[in-house]
C-alpha cells in the first residue's frame, strides 16, 4: 500500500485538469493515482452510507407530509431554560458547536500524523474522541429528558403527530451509534499511534497486516463524514 | 486494436503499488474455513447460496403442486402457500442470485481477471461471508420460530406485512427484515472490496478498457448495489420498529376485526418507493454480471473478440445510471400522478435502448465466428433467446395503459421469471460449466451436463409461456386456489396441471445438474491447461486450479485486451492478454507466457 517511488516516471507525464483524469481513468493499474486502497474504500463506503442518511432524511420529510397531525414545534421542545427564560434549542447548539469543533481537532490530528508526530497526533484524536464522547453524551441526556420528562416514545407524544418521536429517535440514534463506533476507533487508531505501530511496522491484530500514517486520514475521513451529516439533520430536523 | 505494438511494449508502465504481502494461512483452520482467500471464499459463498438456492427450488415445486392441483394437498394450508411464495422469491433474488453473481463469481474472478493476488482487504471480504451465512441462518431459523416464516409476498408491502391476517406477523417479518439487514452489512462490506479492487488494485497494463465484460458487469452490479441497499436497508429498519415497537412509519390508520389500531398517520406508499428504489436496480444487480459473463462465454466459444467492445461497456454503465430513475414503474396501480407515470414509462423504455445494443452486440460477436457448441456456449445462446423473450414482455409492462390490466396477473410472474430469473439462471450454469475445470481441475460431464441443458432451456419456456397465457386470461398472481372464479374459463386448471409437471421435471434436472457437480469434481474427466483456449488472465496462472496468491512470483502483465481471436501472425487463434507483442521482450520473467499459450510464428 505505501507509495513507491518508481511511480514518478509514470505520474509526471500525466496532463492536468480534466485532461488528467481522463488520462488517469485510461491508465492501467489503479484509476485514483496515488490513492490508496484504504481511503479509496472508505470513499466509496461514505458514498453508500450517505445513501442511507438521505433515505433516513427524505423518509422523515414524507412522513411529516403524510401524517394529518400537526407536527411538534421544535424550537419549543428542544430548549432549555436557564432562569426561567426559555432558549431554543440552545442544547443542540452546543452540541453542533462541539461537533463542528472535534472535526478542527481532528484535521490536525491527520496533519500531525504525516508529520510522523505521533504524541501531538495521538493527542488530538484523544480529543477528538473526548468531543464525541460529550456529544453523545448530551444526546442521552437530550432523551432522557424527552422520554422521562416530557412523556415522548416512538410510538406517540403529548406533542402532536406520533412520527415526531419515531423519526427522533431512529435519525438520532443512528446517527448517535454511528459518533459512538467514531469514537471506539479514534481510541484504537490513537492508542496504535501512540505506541508508534506505523513506525515500527506492528501487524493489525486481526488483519494481520502492517498500516501507515494513512490510517489517521481515513479515520478522519469518516469523522467529517459524520460530522457532515449532523449538519443535514440539524438543518432539516431540528431548525424546519 | 486495443492492444499494442511491439515499440509501446516498451512503455508499459511499472508497478505502482509495492506486491502487498499476504496473509499465510497456517492451519486448515484459517486455510479453508476461516479463509482469506478470495477464492476459497468464493466457494464457500457459492456452496451456501446454492444451498439455500436448494430450498427455494422446493418451494417452488410445493408452490406448483397447489396451483397444478388444488385441494389435493393436505399438507399446503392458504398460510403455508403464501410463506412459500414469500420464501421463495426473496431466497432465489437476494440469497441466490446476488450472493452467487457477486460474491460466488465476483470473488473468485475479480482478483483472477483482473492480475491481482487477492481483493484489497482480504480480512473484511472474509467477514462478509460470515455474515452472509449468518443472514442466511436468520432467515431459515424463522421456519422454527412460533407462526412460521412471513408470508407477506417478497414485496413486503405494508401494511399488510405486519397485521395479524398476515402468516408469520409475529415472528417472521422480524426474522426476515433482520436478516435482510444482516445481507446488506455483509454485502457492503465484500461490495467495497470488489469495487476497490477493480479501480485501484489492476496488474500492470490493465487499463479499464482491458478488462474483460465479465469484470465490467460485476463492478458496474457491485457499484448500483452498494447505492441501491441502502433504501431496502432503511425500509427494513424502519418496518422493524412499526413491527416492534408499534410506531407509524409505513402504518396509516388502519381497522383490524373491528377495532381501530394504535396505529396512523404513516405512509405505505413510502415502504413502496424505498423498496423499488432497491427493488429495481436490484433487477440489473442480477442482469449485469449475467450480461458481463455471457459476453465472455460468447466471445471464447465462437472465438470472435466481442463486437462493440466500447458499446458493451458503455452499455453496462449506461443500464446501471438508468436503473436508477425508473422504480416507480413497478407502482403504476398504486396511485401515483398521472405525470410521473408518464416520466417512468418514457426512462423505462429508453433501457431497452443500451439492452437491445447488447443483443445485437451479442449477435453480431456470433456472425462469422467459429462457433464451438461446448456447454458454457449452448447456455450463452439460450440466454440470448430467453432474455429478448424476457425483455420484450418488459416493454408491455413498462407502459402504463398495458400495465394497469396485467398488473397483478400471472403475466407480471412469466414476465419477469424469464427476464431475472431463467436468463441469469442459464449464465450461471454455463459460467460454472465454464469456469468448472478453472476451479476444480476437471471437466464437468458432458453427458449429463446436455441432459441439463436441454430439459431447463426446453422446459424453461414449457413453463413460462402458458403463463404468460394465463396472465392474459386474467389469473391474478399469488392466489392460492380459483375456487368458483367466473371469468376464468375451466382449460386453466388444466394448463395449470401441465405447467406443474412441466416444473417437476425441470426440477429434477437441476438435481441432475447437482449431481454432476459433485461427481464431475472427483471423477470427471482431468482438464488440460487452459481447455477454452480463453485469452483472459484467470487461465494463464502457473497453477490451475490457481493458487494462493493467483500468479506465482510476478504478477502478469497484460499487453491487450481481452479478445485477440484469430489475431494474424500467431500460431493459435487466440492470444492470452499477457503474451507480449511479437518482437517484443517479456518483462514477466518466469511465468509470464503460460503453458499452452500461442507462441509467436517463426
Amino acid at each position: 500500500m505505501s507509495q513507491s517511488a518508481l511511480t514518478e516516471t509514470a505520474n509526471t507525464l500525466a496532463p492536468d485538469g480534466l485532461q488528467g483524469v481522463v488520462a488517469d481513468w485510461s491508465s492501467d493499474q489503479r484509476a485514483f493515482k496515488r490513492v490508496p486502497w484504504g481511503k479509496a474504500m472508505i470513499w466509496i463506503f461514505l458514498l453508500s452510507d450517505t445513501f442511507i442518511f438521505t433515505c433516513f432524511l427524505l423518509s422523515y420529510m414524507m412522513v411529516r407530509m403524510s401524517t394529518t397531525v400537526p407536527w411538534p414545534n421544535t424550537s419549543e421542545i428542544f430548549a432549555l431554560s436557564f432562569g426561567g427564560e426559555p432558549i431554543p434549542l440552545i442544547l443542540i447548539a452546543i452540541m453542533t458547536f462541539i461537533l463542528i469543533s472535534s472535526s478542527g481537532t481532528m484535521a490536525m490530528a491527520v496533519m500531525f500524523g504525516y508529520r510522523q508526530d505521533r504524541v501531538k497526533s495521538a493527542i488530538l484524536m484523544l480529543v477528538t474522541a473526548a468531543f464525541g464522547a460529550t456529544f453523545v453524551g448530551m444526546q442521552v441526556f437530550e432523551w432522557t429528558k424527552l422520554i422521562v420528562e416530557e412523556g415522548v416514545r416512538p410510538w406517540g407524544n403529548p406533542f402532536g403527530a406520533s412520527q415526531f418521536g419515531s423519526v427522533f429517535f431512529m435519525i438520532t440514534g443512528f446517527h448517535g451509534f454511528h459518533v459512538s463506533v467514531g469514537v471506539v476507533f479514534l481510541i484504537i487508531t490513537a492508542r496504535k499511534v501512540w505506541r508508534g505501530d506505523f513506525d515500527t511496522n506492528r501487524r493489525g491484530y486481526f488483519t494481520s497486516r502492517k498500516g501507515d500514517y494513512g490510517a489517521v486520514e481515513i479515520m478522519g475521513l469518516y469523522w467529517h463524514f459524520v460530522d457532515l451529516v449532523w449538519v443535514f439533520i440539524f438543518a432539516v430536523f431540528y431548525l424546519w | 486494436m486495443t492492444s499494442i505494438t511491439p515499440a509501446q511494449a516498451e512503455l508499459i508502465s511499472p508497478a505502482e503499488v509495492e506486491d502487498v504481502e499476504l496473509y499465510h494461512p497456517k492451519t486448515w483452520v484459517t486455510k479453508y474455513v476461516f479463509s482469506q482467500d478470495a477464492k476459497v471464499i468464493a466457494i464457500q459463498y457459492s456452496c451456501t447460496a446454492i444451498g439455500i438456492g436448494l430450498v427455494a427450488l422446493v418451494l417452488s415445486w410445493l408452490i406448483r403442486l397447489q396451483l397444478g392441483f388444488p385441494d389435493s394437498f393436505d399438507f399446503i394450508s392458504p398460510s403455508d402457500y403464501y410463506q412459500f411464495i414469500t420464501m421463495h422469491g426473496m431466497i432465489m433474488v437476494i440469497y441466490l442470485l446476488t450472493a452467487l453473481f457477486l460474491g460466488g463469481f465476483g470473488n473468485y474472478l475479480i482478483p483472477l481477471m483482473v492480475g491481482a493476488r487477492d481483493m484489497v482487504f482480504p480480512y473484511v471480504n472474509m467477514l462478509s461471508y460470515w455474515i452472509y451465512l449468518l443472514a442466511v441462518l436468520v432467515l431459515v431459523a424463522s421456519w422454527f420460530v412460533p407462526g412460521g416464516p412471513t408470508g407477506a409476498g417478497w414485496t413486503l408491502y405494508p401494511p399488510q406485512a405486519i397485521l395479524s391476517g398476515t402468516p408469520g406477523s409475529d415472528a417472521g417479518i422480524i426474522l426476515m427484515l433482520v436478516s435482510l439487514a444482516l445481507f446488506i452489512i455483509g454485502f457492503t462490506m465484500g461490495g467495497l472490496n470488489y469495487v476497490t479492487t477493480v479501480l485501484q488494485a489492476r496488474t500492470r497494463g490493465m487499463t479499464l478498457m482491458r478488462m474483460p465484460l465479465t469484470i465490467w458487469g460485476i463492478f458496474t452490479a457491485t457499484v448500483l448495489a452498494l447505492l441501491a441497499f441502502p433504501a431496502l436497508f432503511v425500509a427494513a429498519v424502519m418496518m422493524t420498529l412499526d413491527s416492534m415497537l408499534g410506531t407509524s412509519f409505513f402504518m396509516p390508520s388502519i381497522v383490524e376485526m373491528n377495532e381501530y389500531l394504535e396505529y396512523g398517520g404513516g405512509s405505505p406508499i413510502l415502504f413502496q418507493h424505498l423498496f423499488w428504489f432497491f427493488g429495481h436496480p436490484e433487477v440489473y444487480i442480477v442482469a449485469l454480471p449475467a450480461f458481463g459473463i455471457v459476453s465472455d462465454l460468447l466471445s471464447v466459444h465462437s472465438r470472435r473478440h466481442i463486437f462493440g467492445y466500447r458499446m458493451m461497456v458503455w452499455a453496462i454503465v449506461g443500464i446501471g445510471a438508468l436503473s436508477f430513475v425508473v422504480w416507480a414503474h413497478h407502482m403504476y396501480v398504486s396511485g401515483m400522478n398521472p405525470w410521473f407515470g408518464f416520466f417512468f414509462a418514457t426512462t423505462t423504455l429508453i433501457i431497452a435502448v443500451p439492452t437491445a445494443i447488447k443483443v445485437y452486440n451479442w449477435t453480431l460477436t456470433l456472425w462469422h465466428g467459429n462457433i464451438r457448441l461446448t456447454l458454457p456456449m449452448l447456455f450463452a445462446l439460450a440466454f440470448i433467446v430467453t432474455f429478448l423473450n424476457g425483455g420484450i414482455t418488459g416493454l408491455f409492462l413498462g407502459n402504463v395503459v398495458v400495465d394497469v390490466p396485467l398488473s397483478d396477473t400471472m403475466f407480471v410472474v412469466a414476465h419477469f421469471h424469464m427476464v431475472m430469473g431463467v436468463a441469469p439462471i442459464l449464465v450461471i450454469f454455463g459460467a460454472i460449466y465454464h469456469w468448472f475445470p478453472l476451479i476444480t481441475g476437471r471437466m464437468m460431464n458432458q453427458a449429463m451436463g446436455q441432459f441439463h441443458f436441454w430439459v431447463t432451456f426446453i422446459g424453461a419456456y414449457v413453463i413460462f409461456l402458458p403463463i404468460h397465457y394465463l396472465g392474459f386470461l386474467g389469473v391474478p398472481r399469488r392466489y392460492f386456489e380459483m375456487g368458483d372464479t367466473s371469468f376464468i374459463p375451466e382449460s386453466v386448471a388444466s394448463l395449470n396441471a401441465f405447467v406443474t409437471v412441466a416444473a417437476l421435471i425441470v426440477g429434477f434436472a437441476q438435481l441432475v445438474f447437482m449431481y454432476n457437480l459433485f461427481w464431475s469434481a472427483s471423477k470427471g474427466k482431468v482438464a488440460e491447461r487452459n481447455p477454452w483456449q480463453a485469452t483472459t488472465l484467470e487461465w494463464q496462472t502457473p497453477e490451475m486450479p490457481p493458487a494462493h496468491g493467483n500468479f506465482g512470483e510476478t504478477l502478469p502483465v497484460v499487453y491487450r485486451w481481452a479478445y485477440e481471436y484469430g489475431a494474424p501472425g500467431y500460431d493459435e487463434d487466440f492470444v492470452p492478454q499477457n503474451q507480449p507483442p511479437i518482437g517484443a521482450s517479456a518483462e514477466t520473467g518466469g511465468d509470464g507466457v503460460p503453458d499452452g499459450a500461442a507462441q509467436p510464428a517463426k
